[in-house]
């Protein structure tokens, strides 16, 4: 059987008194699209941070690839890429100046090349020359996406993907994210609050409250599981208390 | 909605190389053209960092001139206050070079998208120095230049000594820059004004524009833990005596590489605190 490509286990993280992360583990398939889940505070984000190295886990084993994340980053950083609204992009530099660095960063061989074709793909191709501060917040989440699908990842991690996007152009992210699945059979880990997204992408959820992963399963299983119509009255049912089912799942 | 892909096996496989290997030129240059960019996007920037050089030396070259006809100490080295205040410039230039690219991260939020990619904090660092350099060439040529015409006063007849001391103040400029680096990257932005000043605690006891003996005795000892005390006092063995101080140079090479030690040191331990606390997803105006 082969490895999953985010094997996580028994991981904390602590800020002080503080537990953001709370000896969650999970593991995600190739070719597979899953979600942490939960409302702000449950550790999404933070696990998403340790996944790509970017935060140091108080305990317990990450491991992307197969292998060990916190000892091996180097080996797995060019085969995966990450996008969120929490980071940016310097304002001043246009979008191609800012793909053009980010594609040599990653050693991509033809460059220009690369970034002409997701520009097509992601109808950016009439934002390239403008300065990245001057772009809309859904001009944002395309050029974001771009940079992110440079290095064409076997695993992208998303961190809230179409926060602040209008209805239309989150709908026409989602497709984007589930032909690039499609298409190169990448795994996408995803963090976030809406709940029609994930729905719509994903068909492993992680439900996450207090640091603690609290369910798990596909969103048909959980709707059913809790006698539900969609996800997001499971997810008020668990954020609320409502559901017996509140231990953490091993 | 998608089109074909351009990136066969074999790129991939080429991707990964390169993002395996442990040192790239290609990052370093790639975070150099960055700064580059950034400095070429705004040129009221690039009159910033030609305008303080240049106003130093006016305000000094007038100064010098004023003096040299009341004052036995300049009527003796015309250049004394020139070269001292050009000397002192590059030093804070080569500090503030790398430390504002260092900010020009936080100042987009971007440390999070950069370490997420194969970049190495050391390539970074190392890119980092390298428009230091840049930023410190274009800052002060101009300014040593204009002093020509202007004054009949040229940095350049010092002749190697010159080069000697350059290494010095760049090498302190940058250890203290690191330094700087790695406060702000613990303490967040509320540190960044440290940028702008903690060279100028150091001036005193640098003794920029008047010999050591100037200090009270038992401030001697500390000004000389300081390169840039050798490198004044040395300037003005140059100036006044016509003799390259060797010592003070050696001397001052072995303080600096002991303070890029723990400059360097600073920065890489606050690096890793902020991996710890997440700070390098967070950090930002």
């Amino acid at each position: 059987m082969p490895e999953p490509v985010i094997l996580v286990e028994r991981l904390v993280k602590r800020y002080g008194a503080t537990v953001a992360v709370d000896g969650i583990g999970f593991a995600v398939e190739r070719g597979v699209t899953a979600a942490l889940l939960g409302g702000n505070g449950a550790g999404k984000t933070t696990t998403l941070a340790i996944l790509l190295g970017l935060l140091l886990p108080t305990a317990g084993a990450v491991r992307v690839f197969g292998e060990d994340v916190l000892r091996h980053r180097y080996r797995v950083l060019p085969r995966m890429n990450f996008s969120s609204p929490y980071v940016d992009l310097p304002h001043r530099l246009t979008v191609r100046q800012n793909l053009s660095i980010y594609a040599r960063l990653y050693g991509l061989p033809r460059r220009n090349e690369r970034i002409a074709q997701l520009a097509a793909d992601l109808q950016i191709e009439g934002l390239l020359d403008r300065p990245a501060g001057k772009l809309s917040a859904g001009q944002k989440t395309r050029v974001a996406l771009a940079k992110a699908l440079l290095n064409e990842p076997e695993l992208l991690l998303l961190d809230e993907p179409t926060a602040s996007l209008d209805p239309d152009s989150g709908d026409w992210a989602r497709g984007y994210l589930e032909d690039y699945r499609a298409r190169t059979g990448a795994t996408i880990l995803l963090a976030s609050h809406n709940m029609a997204e994930v729905e719509r992408l994903c068909s492993q959820v992680m439900m996450m409250k207090a640091g603690r992963i609290v369910d798990r399963g596909s969103p048909e299983d959980l709707i059913d599981r809790y006698g539900r119509t969609n996800l997001e009255e499971v997810f008020l049912a668990i954020a609320r208390d409502r559901h017996a089912v509140l231990e953490p799942v091993s | 909605m998608i089109g074909r892909s351009i990136s066969p096996a074999a790129s991939q496989r080429a991707m990964r190389r390169a993002g395996e290997a442990p040192f790239s030129p290609a990052r370093v240059w790639a975070m150099l053209l960055r700064y580059l960019y950034i400095l070429k996007s705004s040129w009221p920037r690039t009159i910033e960092l030609l305008y303080w050089p240049t106003l130093q030396m006016l305000i000094w070259g007038f100064m010098s001139q004023f003096l040299r006809s009341n004052s036995s100490y300049v009527a003796q080295a015309f250049g004394v206050f020139l070269a001292a205040v050009m000397l002192w410039d590059m030093l804070f230039r080569s500090q503030l070079g790398l430390s504002i690219s260092f900010l020009e991260e936080m100042w987009s939020r971007n440390l999070g998208q950069l370490f997420v990619t194969p970049l190495r904090p050391y390539e970074w660092l190392l890119s980092l120095l390298a428009m230091s350099m840049i930023r410190v060439a274009i800052g002060m040529v101009p300014a040593m230049l204009l002093a020509i015409p202007l004054y009949h006063y040229s940095i350049f007849d010092m002749g190697l000594p010159l080069i000697a001391f350059l290494v010095v103040l760049m090498a302190m400029g940058w250890a203290l820059g690191l330094a700087i680096c790695g406060g702000i990257l613990r303490h967040g932005m509320g540190a960044e004004s440290l940028a702008w000043t903690v060279i100028f605690a150091l001036a005193p006891l640098s003794c920029v524009y008047y010999p050591l003996t100037t200090l009270p005795g038992w401030l001697q000892p500390v000004a000389w833990c300081l390169p840039s005390t050798y490198v004044f006092e040395g300037m003005r063995a140059v100036l006044f005596e016509r003799a390259f101080r060797t010592d003070f140079f050696l001397a001052a090479l072995a303080l600096d590489l002991v303070y890029i030690a723990l400059g360097a040191a600073t920065f890489f331990i606050a690096f890793r605190d902020a991996r710890r606390r997440g700070a390098l997803l967070q950090m930002g105006e």
